[in-house]
């Protein structure tokens, strides 16, 4: 039981714990954002500026009752539930949030702040993503209605339609970054062109960070891509059946699944850690700064914008986005043989 | 002391697991699963062997395998799709005559 | 030490799953099943040094085909498997021969007209291949440990992809071109 052993055991479970008060945080931080959007005022009545409502709804829908159709697969209707939310929080563990850091001398070799470290991360990433489609099609499948039903087929058709652009725009970043891990590729983005602009991806590959946020954005089932979840044609979707804890885990999967894309995005696109001003050990601020700019942002177009109408969704993600990925990742790879960046 | 005999035997059961579900069952879509773990302990046997001769072909003949299988797949469960809409049945021997 | 366990613990999962695979009579909980063999097999193949084999597999295999078979088994709501139990219980009876002629109204029905005779001849086949393949895979060469792998990188895979194996490659995706015209030509409802 070496420190290192010991501080990575930590670092797993405080990865863990950190992912669900960020379910909580987001909670708050959408209700209070979409009623500054919409000029009112939100939740304020629990706890001081209403900073208490997520441990209210965490109560409620601990003590609701736990309903499940007699029509309904036992086995499946219990089993997905579990899969969205371990498929959400398995995906962040490759993620790296922060430089080498030695916690104040404790460990002489330098703890990695990132759960697994594999050299394949980008695409287990993505591998997990596609694994989060069962979540999704069981939970429909296995409450034997017909909404649900409706909201899982075209939520999953939905999510493996976006899953090829979301898969190009990495693919883009690995052709500049030749590397398929993701500490490699923040590395890369250490320092600054001209002295003041940093060496982020985005520069570099504009589409490509367009591509993968709205991919990402249709992967996680929000708007303006959330029609299978919209309240008014398909009552709650894959999850009407579902009540209490089962409800609290798919809620969690979404928003946790919110934080992986964010965070994934993070550390290809905006130079993860890397930041003025403040020391290398410092950088998992700046990290979380830029997440938390990212999650805005998605909670900005999810009060903005209308919700595309499933066709047009479906059409928008092969006749569009699909030709932008590919002809991106032509130019990249032209850009890389012949110019050399 | 895990040898690449281990490997080829695990494979070895996988292959003929998947040969007796597509003896044994009477359901086109299980058997097209079984297809498919034959195919998966074809996969195991040539990562194996990639492994033991130190060479990275074995990776890239999986990566020509598996592009095949969903190929394969694709093809053999829109057969599935036209079958069933013409008998309602998913049983192989529903479909033992050539008359309509 | 570790590795050694952990090839066990792969190996009991892909079997057992496989084996409930072709045992189980709702074709969904196949799908399942078969997912978690899927799983167990990228474990081995981590194992057998090959991680960017176990993550394709993941990709491909556990998250792209067999969607692909569980969406099929959703959309025809696939029936189960008709034993000799359910058919007595509806009342439809298996016809007395084996080899006689269907009529028009038999066929229409599903009955396992293969009874228990030919599926025991077919698992003691698959045995007699189990037991040629043991013999035939684990003689004849130096049996012994792994070496010390050539670890081969992603780059070095993606580098003999596009040399050697590059006519291969070309092929393959006309062939996966050619075989999603197919799929959708053949599963297309004929136009009335």
């Amino acid at each position: 039981m070496t420190p290192l052993l010991i501080a990575q055991i930590v670092l797993t479970l405080f990865v863990f714990v950190t992912l669900l008060s960020s379910a909580a945080v987001m909670v708050y931080v959408e209700r209070k954002v979409a009623a500054m959007l919409q000029q009112r005022l939100g939740p304020y009545l629990v706890g001081p500026k209403g900073l208490l409502q997520p441990l209210a709804d965490v109560v409620k829908l601990l003590f609701k009752e736990e309903l499940r159709p007699r029509a309904a697969d036992a086995w499946l209707f219990g089993l997905a539930p579990v899969i969205s939310a371990a498929c959400a929080f398995a995906a962040f563990a490759v993620v790296p949030f922060g430089a080498d850091t030695t916690l104040f001398g404790l460990i002489p070799e330098g703890l990695r702040l990132q759960v697994a470290d594999v050299n394949v991360a980008i695409l287990v990433v993505f591998a997990i993503a596609s694994m989060s489609v069962y979540g999704i099609v069981l939970a429909g499948w296995s409450s034997n209605s017909k909404y649900s039903l409706l909201g899982a087929l075209r939520s999953s058709a939905q999510m493996i339609s976006y899953e090829l652009s979301y898969g190009l725009a990495l693919a883009s970043v690995l052709v500049i970054a030749n590397s398929l891990s993701l500490t490699d590729i923040v590395n890369r983005q250490d320092g600054s062109w001209l002295g003041f602009i940093p060496r982020w991806l985005v520069f570099v590959q504009p589409i490509g960070f367009v591509v993968y946020m709205i991919a990402g954005i249709a992967e996680t089932n929000r708007a303006p891509f959330d029609f299978p979840e919209a309240e008014q044609e398909l009552v709650a979707g894959y999850h009407t059946e579902y009540s209490s804890m089962s409800f609290a885990m798919f809620f969690l999967a979404e928003y946790i699944n919110m934080v992986t894309v964010s965070a994934v995005a993070t550390d290809l696109f905006l130079g993860g850690w890397h930041g003025p001003l403040l020391p290398e050990s410092l950088g998992w601020i700046w990290f979380l700064i830029k997440v938390a700019a990212i999650l805005f942002f998605y909670v900005w177009m999810r009060w903005t914008l209308p919700r595309y109408r499933y066709d047009q969704l479906m059409r928008f993600g092969w006749k569009v986005l699909l030709p932008i990925a590919v002809v991106n990742l032509l130019v990249t790879a032209a850009g890389v043989l012949y110019v050399g960046i | 002391m895990v040898t690449i005999d281990h490997y080829l035997v695990l494979s070895a059961v996988l292959f003929a697991i998947g040969t007796a579900g597509v003896f044994v069952r009477r359901n086109l879509i299980t058997i097209l699963l079984s297809i498919e773990i034959m195919l998966n302990a074809v996969n195991l046997s040539f990562v194996a062997f990639g492994r033991a001769l130190g060479s990275g072909d074995g990776q890239l003949i999986v990566f020509f395998v598996m592009t095949v299988a969903a190929a394969e797949a694709a093809v053999g469960l829109a057969i599935v799709i036209g079958l069933f809409r013409h008998r309602q049945s998913l049983n192989p021997d529903s479909f033992m005559t050539l008359k309509w | 030490m570790g590795s050694e366990t952990l090839f066990y613990v792969f190996g009991t999962i892909a079997i057992a799953s496989s084996l409930m695979v072709i045992g189980q009579r709702n074709p969904v909980y196949s799908v399942l099943l078969l997912i978690a063999s899927f799983g167990a097999l990228s474990g081995l193949y981590v194992l057998l040094d090959a991680p960017f084999v176990a993550v394709i597999q993941i990709i491909v295999y556990a998250g792209a085909i067999m969607v692909l078979f569980l969406f099929v088994v959703m959309l025809l709501n696939a029936p189960h498997e008709d034993t000799e139990e359910d058919l007595a219980r509806l009342g439809i009876e298996p016809p007395a021969s084996s080899d006689g002629q269907l009529d028009a109204n038999q066929a229409a029905i599903v009955y396992p007209r293969i009874g228990r005779g030919p599926a025991r001849f077919g698992m003691v086949l698959a045995l007699g291949l189990l037991v040629e393949l043991w013999w035939a895979l684990t003689k004849g060469h130096e049996t012994g440990a792994f070496g010390t792998a050539a670890v081969s990188s992603v780059a070095a895979l993606g580098r003999s992809l596009y040399s050697d194996y590059a006519f291969a490659f070309e092929v393959t995706s006309v062939l996966i071109l050619v075989a999603m015209v197919g799929a959708v030509l053949i599963a297309r409802r004929e136009p009335r």
